[in-house]
């Protein structure tokens, strides 16, 4: 039996648990309500019993079925390995891929055999596979089995199942939470790894104050010089931090005044989705109008006025567009923190005959700023971030310059390319990608670790 | 036989309402209120929460303006020119016609420029001299001055709910205006700050033309010359405080002193 089937098994002992259980819990409820009124009911309604019952015969199985899932080809592989058919080559990958092969055929996805080697360890395959196979039954029904009548014993008025199904719950969230946040060391240690690898190949200070990048020739010559990553940091300040916010704090800024102050309720009701829309654009459309519209847009414009060094691919098509894309970010935290302003502190400013515009300029805005630059920080990191209207729309050459006519490329571009195609994954050419994500990912947690600083103090500084 | 102590005073009236009624959209929370205010003497207005007294209060300076679906009615006059005519600034009317809030509402600013917003958007004062004399006497006459003198630039927010009260009368008070309307200005604070905004109230009187609305008829006995109770919509009775708090001619007014309801 496979362990699915065993697990199905075991979720129908577990049906059959609760359905017994809440039976019989319901019996003594109607027994203690006929003879003591409310006073003598049990503590917790069936329903619980009936949980608690399932979960005792269901999760220890379960897990027992998780772990063995994961430890038995081991096992079985193991045991085949101790047969005295298994005479094979010495070679790890031949050994690896005759063991695989003997799997495929004892499990009946491979018609015939390759290797007569493998043909020969498939009996033997077959065989330690339903040995363990057997084992995992017998024992995941066992503890199926005790976990059930262990808890069905239990199963009394005065038991107090609903707080241990309570308390089950609450692991479950917790489980649920862990999840995510191990996931997220998972991937920090990865990159932690992967980048000491690469500062082992190329020296921190070579990366992290070096003024040339040019990973391709650093494989050729052998150098490790060429990983300087300065160009790279600063195109991505330039496009995501500086062309970006140009164009995003002023408009995001102001549409937000607008809709809060001015717009009548019927206006603001489809604008502020409109405007949201623009969040739910995918980026690569927005890679494509940099790339294909904004960008030859803005070289033949810079050609036309004769500025020196015009490209087609520039930052400042990848700027603005990015710029756009976020604007929404900004707009709604600088429209969440306008709205938060208390309603006295505008109606005290229009009672001092102030205007609305000054109100909004020297109250509102003032009062909303912490919130506004925590939006704008959240919305920097989204920025540096960012990648696919980069890899369209900003090109490959790693500029130190600041023209915004110029291609410039950027961090998150830089991995696009050091990742894609054929890479050994030992060279320091594809470490390098590490290291640069895991300075990428150091920025960008500092940045929201200080926006949401910023916007916490602000809401406290209004409830 | 129901004796006259109606209104009189040897000054014009500051403000005169006439038939004056407010709706909001289609409820009517005002009807038919006329009533004259002058320079000499504090006029309370009290009633029962939800009679209208801070709708009414807010028509004399139009900050009903700000609310949607808010319309009034009926006639209101400031030195005889009505302020609902088309040619009337609002800017300048709320410049004349100062307001101070139930809840104490300071600007998240320093406290010198919580006294400074007003005199600079209105361009009243001509270079920093002028301004920090404008910000001293406004604290001055709002009784503020003494304690705050050495921590002007810090919120306006860090003060006591007393002083944040007084903070907005003096910011109130620093654009020069002739009418200070404050609803329920003590609502929010204890007893001695209470008190102290009490005193300032008899201080002000005659310089500025005051009315306050109030929930405490104590309060409004003491710092009051007049007084008008307001009833679902409507004044009931417009009088000299004291000849309404003994003798009120209406049985409304009079149920509603003695607490009968409210
Ligand atoms: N912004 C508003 N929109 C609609 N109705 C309002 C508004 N403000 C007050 N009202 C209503 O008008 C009436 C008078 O309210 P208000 O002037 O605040 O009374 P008071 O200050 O005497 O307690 C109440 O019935 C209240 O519900
Ligand atoms: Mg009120």
């Amino acid at each position: 039996m496979s362990v699915a089937a065993i697990a199905f098994l075991v979720i129908g002992l577990g049906l059959i648990g609760w359905l017994s259980a809440r039976t019989r819990a319901a019996r003594f409820a109607a027994a203690a309500d006929t003879a003591a009124g409310a006073a003598g009911r049990p503590h917790s309604l069936p329903f619980y019993h009936g949980w608690y019952v399932a979960l005792w015969a269901t999760v220890p199985a379960l897990l027992f079925l998780a772990v063995w899932g994961w430890t038995s080809p081991a096992l079985v592989t193991g045991a085949v390995l101790d047969t005295p058919a298994a005479a094979l080559p010495e070679s790890g990958i031949e050994r690896g891929a005759l063991l695989a092969e003997a799997r495929a055929l004892a499990q009946g996805k491979l018609a015939g055999a390759f290797n007569d080697e493998a043909a020969a360890l498939a009996p033997a395959y077959r065989a330690a596979q339903a040995r363990f196979d057997g084992i995992a039954t017998v024992l995941a029904l066992i503890l199926a089995f005790a976990g059930g009548a262990y808890a069905f014993t239990r199963v009394r008025p005065d038991f107090r199942a609903r707080t241990r199904v309570e308390r089950a719950v609450m692991a479950t969230l917790l489980v649920a939470s862990l999840i995510a946040i191990l996931t997220t060391v998972g991937i920090v240690a990865s990159l932690l790894f992967e980048s000491w690898r690469f500062f082992s190949m190329v020296s921190p200070v070579d990366f992290l104050f070096g003024l040339r990048w040019s990973p391709q020739s650093a494989v050729i010559a052998g150098q490790t010089n060429q990983f300087g990553a300065i160009p790279l940091f600063w195109g991505t300040i330039f496009i995501g931090a500086i062309i970006a916010m140009v164009v995003a704090i002023p408009l995001g800024l102001m549409s937000a005044v607008y809709l809060t102050q001015y717009a009548g309720p019927r206006l603001r009701a489809w604008m502020k989705p409109a405007l949201e829309m623009l969040a739910g654009v995918p980026t690569v459309v927005y890679g494509y109008f940099a790339a294909l519209t904004v960008a030859p847009a803005l070289r033949d414009f810079a050609a036309a006025v004769g500025i020196p060094g015009a490209s087609s691919e520039s930052a400042l098509a990848a700027g603005v567009v990015m710029g756009i894309m976020i604007i929404p970010f900004v707009s709604s935290m600088a429209d969440d923190s306008i709205t938060a302003v208390p309603a006295a502190m505008r109606d005290g400013s229009l009672a001092m005959g102030a205007t609305q515009s000054e109100t909004i300029r020297k109250v509102l805005i003032p009062a909303a700023l912490p919130g506004v630059v925590g939006g704008v920080l959240l919305a920097v990191s989204r920025a540096i971030g960012e990648t696919m209207i980069v890899v369209m729309a900003a090109g490959l050459a790693a500029n130190l310059t600041a023209n915004p006519f110029a291609s410039v490329t950027t961090v998150t571009t830089q991995i696009v390319q050091l990742l894609t195609g054929d890479q050994e994954f030992d060279s320091a050419k594809t470490l390098a990608a590490f290291a640069l994500g895991l300075v990428l990912f150091v920025i960008t947690l500092l940045l929201n670790i200080v926006a949401l600083r910023v916007v916490k103090k602000y809401r406290e500084a209004y409830e | 036989m129901i004796e006259d102590h109606s209104v009189k005073s040897d000054r014009p009236a500051k403000m005169s309402a006439r038939n004056v009624n407010v709706f909001y959209g289609q409820k009517q929370a005002i009807s038919g209120v006329s009533i004259d205010v002058d320079m000499d003497n504090v006029v309370a207005f009290i009633g029962p929460s939800g009679c209208g007294k801070s709708t009414f209060l807010r028509t004399l300076n139009r900050m009903n303006d700000t609310i949607a679906g808010a319309r009034v009615e009926g006639q209101i006059t400031l030195d005889g020119t009505d302020i609902y005519n088309p040619d009337m600034d609002v800017v300048q009317l709320r410049a004349r016609v100062g307001m101070v809030f139930q809840k104490p509402n300071p600007f998240p600013k320093s406290i010198y420029e919580n006294v400074a917003y007003g005199p600079r958007i209105h361009g009243l004062v001509d270079g920093k001299a002028d301004l920090d004399a404008v910000v001293e006497q406004s604290l001055r006459r709002a009784g503020l001055w003494d304690e705050v003198k050495d921590r002007l630039h810090e919120s306006g927010t860090a003060l006591s709910g007393g002083q944040q009260q007084r903070l907005c009368i003096a910011r109130a008070i620093a654009v020069d205006p002739e009418v200070i309307l404050m609803d329920e200005p003590c609502s929010a604070l204890d007893p001695i700050a209470t008190a102290k905004i009490e005193e300032l109230i008899h201080e002000l009187r005659g310089r500025y033309a005051i009315v306050i609305v109030t929930h405490n008829m104590q309060q409004a006995a003491r710092v009051s010359q007049h007084t008008a109770f307001f009833h679902l919509g409507q004044l009931v009775e417009y009088g000299v405080t004291s000849e309404i708090f003994t003798n009120p001619r209406e049985v409304r007014t009079k149920d509603y002193i003695t607490g009968r309801y409210g």
